[in-house]
């Protein structure tokens, strides 16, 4: 990993590499360079399209080194992330990961990410916003030790229906065994691979973690294994359509985490988003749940939900109203995407109560720029569940050989 | 669950016992838990050598409201004064001693500016402390609800600082977060007068005169005393006593006092408390649970923190609550002489602080977790106006201490030790050959009264009495009005409005809670 002089100011340092980008950087043709989270990432390599069907057919691979993670350990850990998170933690099995989001004392959402553990001692909590202070914080009272672990560890996600095939090649036999949202730890490179059946695209798909330095020699096991498979470095904009066609939210674009609203009632909380399957009300005490008890005896004002717009122009952005003469808006899209693999326009949306509910016909106003004009639609669209696309080999063990 | 309790009040300090006696006397069945051999917290007496008692911290009554006086029938249940409107009386090496007598100063050095320009402050004073009385009394009304009641109250504040007229209400509003030292260098000259009336500002606190708002923090002291009329006044038999007859108006009405009952933890379920576990693994519940205990205690470590929020969590630990009061006790073979001190004075307040800046002088090595060179005292002879203290003639000395810092160093004990020497040293200077009366001395230090009472920070008022903990937000705005996001508990110590000082109307107004319901 770059080094960083931590003495320049903060407009001087540059811009840091993560541990795979050495390996990689030959294949960037076309720099779509963006910054995600101080390092330098790139929005797409070659051709975004390309991207997205290698992880639909065969095999992406994308670099999420920048993501923050964090160990904590200890002998309440478990406790501490019981009281933290929404969902059920005491349940956890080791070697598993689970998906969760955890609130404020006012049951307002701060972020959402996976947790992984390794034992009732020692968990890694992995997400895409600083949470130190907020951890050291949650972490008065309890006997737990919470370390920044985000550039000791390095970490890949491998997906695509070829990805199970691919990790075999290299070794790794027995990953095939792995059922979703469960983990486990490789030595067969001569180097320890924490590999965990994770991802954010909605098919089938692994995350590779290992210690920074070993970073490089992963990456080159990995693409000589999958040559032959059509294995392919992704950028995010493939991510992003990935994603939304898993149903899949994003922080700053679903949602906004309630340390970084400034307008009043501009925070979310989990049944907002949809994600009433994550609060666990019987688990005992958690930060927000006093909150979340009140918000849920009353159905959200608003609610994410999927919709499907008619026509094929993205609807990026959109405002939806409850008639054709757009008269009154009833709610606004956050993410957009024509769906390549299902050939289908589709959308998130924040809708307000009672549109998010049944099947109410609705209408997009959507703005598109052609020939240097602007030119102003009204599509019909309709709610429709999520995720839009959901494979079956996302969740097949084993996977199909391929 | 069988709860025969209607509540159980952790603590039997002061504003614990208050609260036991209204709850009582509203026919709840009551039970106080102390952890302590006896009752009343920071006002309870203490046995320093062969049955010699002395008021162990608090050693001075200035702020217990008469009506708290009269409904609780104190003066029936064993509270007398042995004097009452003590003086002032700011000592000086050469013996050019001030006496301050409510409006009236006196001391030769004093020149007639000086006079007046007192004169008027104390006017201007009292002015400003009454304009602050009509929230004192009650429960801190919040802001933005929508309750008439707490809307009343606010508009009863805001119109007391408006009738001051423009030109006082203007004036109030640029003084109430000014600091004492520049405040009072606009009427006095004099230094030595301007440090005998900072003293009000100071004790107990964490700050100096030259921190900002200690303006508020003496407008609070006097506004307290406003509330009843015995001034400065020296309980018979020690602040104990205080303490004593609101145990006693409290067992009266059906209160139960339990002594040497620690608290382990408070039960809660499902977010309510319904009881608490002893030291000893002993059971009791109750519909209610009152902590006097200060927030950090309550909160830090009386509650399983998976039920509480991080963001509550966050603001009780970044209380402020740092001690800077220590207490020193001498057991004199003899009455001691100050340099010019009349003796028909030494029963008054007196006071060693010679002058502004050795107050900022004693305040800075604080800062640093350092002892002052020459400290800040607050000086009564209790024995001389109450002779049941003491035998064959031997005379109590008790003594306020200011700056020491909260010291958790490996060397507390010689550091202790050392500061004894350094204020008997001081006190020599005053009074020259007091050392030699001297039979048995100690000091406590803050940490020794975080030890001994179980308050954090060993912090007199429980959370440091400045602007920002203050009315709807002490001690902090998630604590306001003595709720607390755990129901069915609540707080009723010196830490909720209006705080600090032996005034029991945080006890008061918590009992009035429960009975209104709002827990």
């Amino acid at each position: 990993m770059t080094n960083v002089n931590n003495q320049r100011p903060l407009y001087e340092r540059p811009i840091l590499e993560t541990a795979f980008y050495p390996s990689y950087k030959h294949l960037i043709q076309n720099d779509q360079y963006e910054e995600w989270g101080g390092y330098t990432t790139l929005a797409s390599f070659a051709s975004e399209g390309q991207e997205y069907f290698s992880v639909r057919n065969t095999c992406g691979v994308y670099d999420i080194c920048p993501m923050l993670k964090y160990r904590i350990s200890g002998p309440d850990a478990e406790r501490f992330l019981n009281r933290l998170m929404t969902r059920n933690i005491k349940k956890m099995l080791p070697d598993r990961v689970v998906y969760s989001v955890w609130c404020d004392d006012n049951g307002h959402l701060i972020e959402d990410g996976t947790l992984f553990k390794f034992s009732e001692t020692e968990f890694r909590l992995c997400c895409a916003e600083h949470q130190i202070e907020w951890l050291l914080d949650s972490a008065i009272g309890y006997d737990v030790d919470i370390e920044d672990v985000s550039t000791d560890i390095a970490a890949l996600a491998v997906q695509g229906p070829v990805s199970c095939s691919v990790l075999k090649k290299m070794g790794f036999s027995g990953v095939d065994n792995l059922k979703p949202f469960q983990l486990t730890v490789f030595s067969q490179l001569g180097f320890e691979v924490m590999i965990s059946r994770t991802g954010f695209t909605g098919d089938l798909g692994y995350e590779l973690w290992v210690n920074s330095s070993d970073a490089a020699p992963l990456w080159e096991a990995l693409f000589e294994a999958g040559k032959s498979r059509g294995i392919r470095m992704i950028g995010s904009t493939a991510l992003d359509m990935l994603r939304i066609e898993a149903g899949l939210i994003m922080v700053d674009v679903e949602f906004m985490s309630c340390f970084h609203t400034v307008r009043h009632l501009r925070e979310k909380n989990p049944f907002e988003l949809g994600l009433h399957w994550l609060v666990d009300f019987n688990k005992g005490p958690f930060i927000g749940r006093q909150a979340l008890l009140k918000a849920k005896q009353n159905k959200p004002q608003r609610q994410l939900v999927g919709l499907d717009i008619d026509w094929n122009k993205q609807a990026d952005s959109a405002l939806i109203y409850d008639s054709k003469d757009c008269s009154r808006q009833i709610g606004e899209i956050t993410s957009a995407l024509w769906s390549p693999v299902l050939k289908q326009n589709i959308a998130l949306a924040f809708l307000d109560a009672p549109f998010y509910e049944g099947n109410k016909s609705m209408w997009a106003e959507v703005y598109l720029h052609r020939e240097c004009l602007w030119e102003r639609k009204v599509f019909e669209c309709r709610v429709t569940p999520k995720p839009f696309y959901s494979p079956e080999r996302k969740s097949l063990t084993p996977p199909e050989d391929l | 669950m069988n709860s025969p309790l209607n509540a159980i009040i952790i603590g039997a300090g002061h504003n614990g016992l208050t609260c036991a006696a209204y709850l009582a006397r509203a026919g709840q069945s009551v039970l106080v838990l102390e952890a302590a051999t006896e009752v009343g917290g920071l006002a309870r007496n203490r046995i320093v050598a062969n049955g010699e008692q002395l008021s162990s911290a608090a050693h001075l009554l200035h702020s217990l409201p008469q009506n708290i006086i009269k409904d609780l029938q104190l003066e029936k249940h064993g509270l007398h004064y042995a004097a009452q409107h003590l003086k002032t009386v700011s000592l000086n090496k050469d013996g050019a001693t001030i006496v301050l007598n409510k409006q009236l100063a006196m001391g030769d050095q004093l020149s007639s500016a000086d006079l007046l320009g007192y004169d008027r402050f104390y006017l201007d004073m009292q002015r400003f402390s009454k304009a602050l009385l009509p929230v004192l009394g009650k429960v801190a009304p919040e802001i933005a609800i929508e309750d008439w009641r707490q809307k009343l109250d606010l508009l009863g504040l805001g119109w007391s600082i408006r009738k001051l007229g423009t030109f006082y209400m203007r004036e109030f509003l640029r003084i109430i977060g000014m600091n004492l030292y520049d405040l009072m260098d606009e009427y006095i000259e004099n230094t030595q007068l301007k440090a005998a009336i900072a003293m009000d500002a100071l004790l107990g606190s964490e700050w100096g005169a030259r921190s900002m708002g200690s303006v508020l923090t003496y407008l609070y002291r006097q506004a307290g005393e406003l509330r009843n009329n015995t001034g400065l006044a020296l309980p018979s038999g020690g602040m104990g006593t205080v303490s004593q007859a609101i145990a006693k108006s409290a067992r009266q009405s059906g209160a139960d006092i339990r002594c040497n009952s620690p608290v382990k933890h408070i039960i809660i379920d499902n977010n309510k408390a319904v009881g608490v576990v002893l030291e000893t693994g002993e059971k009791i519940y109750a519909d209610t649970v009152i902590s006097n205990a200060d927030p950090k205690q309550t909160f830090l470590k009386l509650i399983n923190p998976d039920h509480l929020g991080t963001n509550f969590v966050r603001q009780v630990n970044n209380l402020r609550a740092k001690g800077k009061a220590g207490k020193l006790h001498l057991v004199l073979s003899q009455k001691p002489s100050f340099t010019g001190l009349d003796d028909s004075l030494l029963g008054e307040r007196l006071v060693i602080a010679p002058g502004m800046d050795d107050i900022e002088l004693a305040f800075n090595p604080s800062k640093y977790k350092r002892y002052p060179d020459s400290p800040i005292l607050e000086i009564i002879l209790p024995s001389v106006r109450d002779d049941s203290l003491c035998q064959n003639g031997q005379q109590l000395l008790s003594a306020v201490v200011q700056y020491l810092p909260y010291d958790d160093s490996t060397d507390e004990d010689q550091n202790r030790t050392a500061m004894l020497k350094v204020i008997i040293e001081t006190l020599e200077e005053y009074a020259p050959g007091i050392s030699d009366l001297i039979t048995t001395a100690e000091l406590l230090t803050p940490r020794d009264i975080e030890r001994e009472f179980g308050i954090s920070g060993g912090h007199w008022h429980h959370v440091e009495l400045v602007f920002e903990s203050f009315l709807f937000n002490r001690p902090t705005p998630l604590l306001t009005r003595h709720a607390t996001p755990i129901d069915n508990l609540l707080l009723c110590g010196a830490s909720c409005h209006p705080g600090g000082n032996v005034m029991g109307i945080a006890g008061r107004n918590a009992a009035q809670q429960v009975l209104r319901g709002e827990k």
